[in-house]
């Protein structure tokens, strides 16, 4: 094979200059085509230019540190004690995503490994449909859901006065993110080779066996980036949880508690701050940080899911 | 004969149990979608009729129909797609074409998946920042889709880059021995054969941005509009905003009337996204390779 390679090298060069007296609209869309290719690094970059730019003049001015990710009193639009701290906010996302991660991760990677490895190939087309169309729902109508349905069925089952809390705002994101989890940790299965499951059963696993003891650990990276990737989702829904939290900006108590994610504070207030001010300007500073967590998450889960391959 | 020892039996007993308990917590992830699709059809369907699909939303929002969101979302989604689209497959191709396997690459994949990772309100964020105010597009239908388009484009790289992976590499060898450019194959061979793929994984984007809201909040929606828009710089209603709107922010409205909107909505997506299945087990069993 090294003969051969060392042989066709000279034709791969004059193929190169001839490529080089290509006819002038050959070159202008190859050169479309990679800026095409690049859009979406700009695009990133852009992002985080255009949020920047928008929070800057908060960022280097009533910004501070420690009260801006320590402080509970977030007071934007009060006249003389103005505070910007997002702790219960960050509080707020943080037990929304928790507890619908304790619902959706294990139910998600139950499914995967249902559809992955037991179900017969039709039934797995059948559920992989459904898992579109339930990944289709869009997210003001589980907005809607969690209003009108779950609302007034946690008031009743935990005889609770408000049912617009943290319980049901978990309930509709651990809805959401489960088609993720379980599209991700089902490809993460499937890229286990067969020959592990067959080596398995060949020393007389059952296929309880196979999953638990040989496809667990061998998937293990590509699972944990479906929970990651789903932890990803439920941070940064904004639509249902800002229509299932309640508003309350307060640490909660309970699960039973309404509260505020930071999601939901921009969607929320955006629209009433007025342009340029501090408030609007401090909202985008919350855009920078929801924007730098997902980007922590999404790399740890590229890197999760790479390691697999390798 | 062979008879199976009380071990065995255990194990077979156990891996059962096992099975079946999969197979009732798959069921009961799709339970809440089959209930709650019942439960809109049940509220909504009284008020469904051709009237409140075709007439304007009357007395704040309280009565009359959903026309103008509708047409409101017509605008953003297809503007939308006609903006993501050529974008999506340019960056498909040349990842897929073009570009070697090296530290670029890598960087691009990441930023692609970046992308489609950053919340919804952080896209609406930046089409505020970018289109909106940089760009002075105004709070317009053309502001709110290039955000939508922005949202979609991750979606659509991948799915086209997926059905471009699809073509046999032999198809493109063969191209290149008759002595055809990279360019002249793209154009003849890779992608009139990876066309259907292409074309599914656009109406699936299109189904998405039918349903998205955080993305069009601040940049090009309003909550009422008493006149259709005219042109791309004016704002528009849109069925998503719309629900959130009458289900959250105006008092006094009918029951029946957000479900319908609901309905209408998921029902809307829903044949979008059938559309697409289709689309795709039609092309599957026509496939010539």
């Amino acid at each position: 094979m090294e003969m051969k390679a060392t042989e066709t090298a000279p034709l791969a060069m004059e193929w190169r200059q001839k490529k080089s007296t290509k006819p002038k609209s050959e070159r202008f869309f190859e050169g479309l085509i990679k800026a095409g290719g690049y859009s979406s690094i700009v695009l990133i970059g852009a992002i985080l230019f255009f949020i920047l730019k928008e929070s800057f003049p908060f960022l280097v001015g009533a910004f501070d540190f420690k009260n801006f990710f320590f402080s509970t009193n977030w007071n934007p639009a009060s006249v003389n004690n103005v505070s910007y701290g997002i702790l219960a906010l960050i509080v707020g996302t943080l037990c929304v995503t928790c507890l619908s991660m304790l619902i959706a991760v294990p139910l998600g990677l139950a499914t995967a490994f249902y559809i992955s490895e037991f179900c017969s190939p039709r039934l797995r087309e059948t559920y992989k449909i459904l898992i579109e169309f339930l990944a289709a729902i869009p997210s003001v109508v589980w907005g809607f859901v969690a209003i009108m349905m779950i609302n007034p069925m946690i008031i009743k089952t935990f005889n609770v006065p408000i049912g617009l809390n943290i319980l049901n705002a978990s309930i509709i994101l651990a809805l959401m993110s489960l088609p993720l989890i379980v599209s991700v940790g089902e490809d993460a299965l499937r890229a286990v080779p067969d020959t592990y499951r067959e080596a398995a059963e060949a020393l007389g696993a059952t296929r309880w066996e196979v999953a638990t003891r040989v496809l667990l650990p061998a998937a293990k990276n590509g699972l944990l980036a479906a929970a990651l990737l789903g932890v990803g989702r439920a941070l940064g829904e904004t639509m249902a949880v800002l229509m299932a939290t309640g508003h309350s900006i307060q640490i909660p108590k309970s699960f039973f508690d309404p509260a505020r994610t930071l999601t939901a504070t921009i969607a929320a207030e955006l629209g009433e701050s007025p342009k340029g001010g501090e408030h609007y300007q401090a909202l985008f500073a919350i855009g920078l940080v929801l924007f730098i967590i997902s980007l922590i998450v999404n790399v740890t889960a590229d890197h999760l899911i790479r390691g697999r391959k390798k | 004969m062979f008879k199976p020892s009380i071990h065995l039996l255990n194990k077979e007993i156990r891996e059962n149990n096992f099975k079946g308990a999969l197979s009732i917590m798959t069921f009961f992830l799709f339970l809440p979608a089959l209930i709650i699709m019942f439960w809109l059809f049940i509220k909504g369907l009284p008020v469904l009729s051709l009237d409140f699909l075709l007439q304007d939303p009357i007395r704040g929002m309280t009565a009359g129909g959903i026309f103008p969101t509708i047409v409101g979302t017509f605008w953003l989604v297809i503007i939308s797609v006609l903006v993501s689209c050529p974008l999506g497959v340019l960056a498909a191709l040349y990842l897929s074409e073009y570009a070697a396997d090296g530290r670029t690459t890598r960087i691009i994949r990441l930023a692609i998946l970046n992308l489609a990772g950053v919340p919804s309100i952080v896209h609406a964020l930046f089409g505020l920042g970018a289109f909106v105010l940089f760009l002075r597009m105004g709070t317009s239908i053309l502001a709110a889709s290039f955000t939508l388009a922005v949202m979609n484009l991750p979606v659509i790289i991948t799915s086209t880059l997926e059905s471009l992976k699809a073509v046999p590499h032999s198809f493109r060898e063969a191209s290149w021995n008759v002595g055809a450019s990279k360019l002249q194959t793209i154009r003849h061979i890779v992608l009139p054969n990876s066309f259907p793929g292409i074309l599914t994984g656009l109406v699936f984007a299109v189904g998405r941005s039918a349903g998205e809201t955080a993305a069009i909040l601040f940049t090009g929606v309003a909550f009422y509009l008493p006149f259709l828009p005219q042109s791309v710089f004016d704002q528009c209603m849109s069925l998503s905003m719309h629900l959130f709107t009458i289900s959250t922010q105006v008092v006094g409205v009918p029951e029946a009337y957000p479900y319908a909107t609901a309905l209408v909505l998921i029902l809307l997506i829903l044949s979008i996204n059938s559309i697409s299945v289709l689309l795709r087990s039609y092309f599957r069993t026509r496939r010539k390779w």
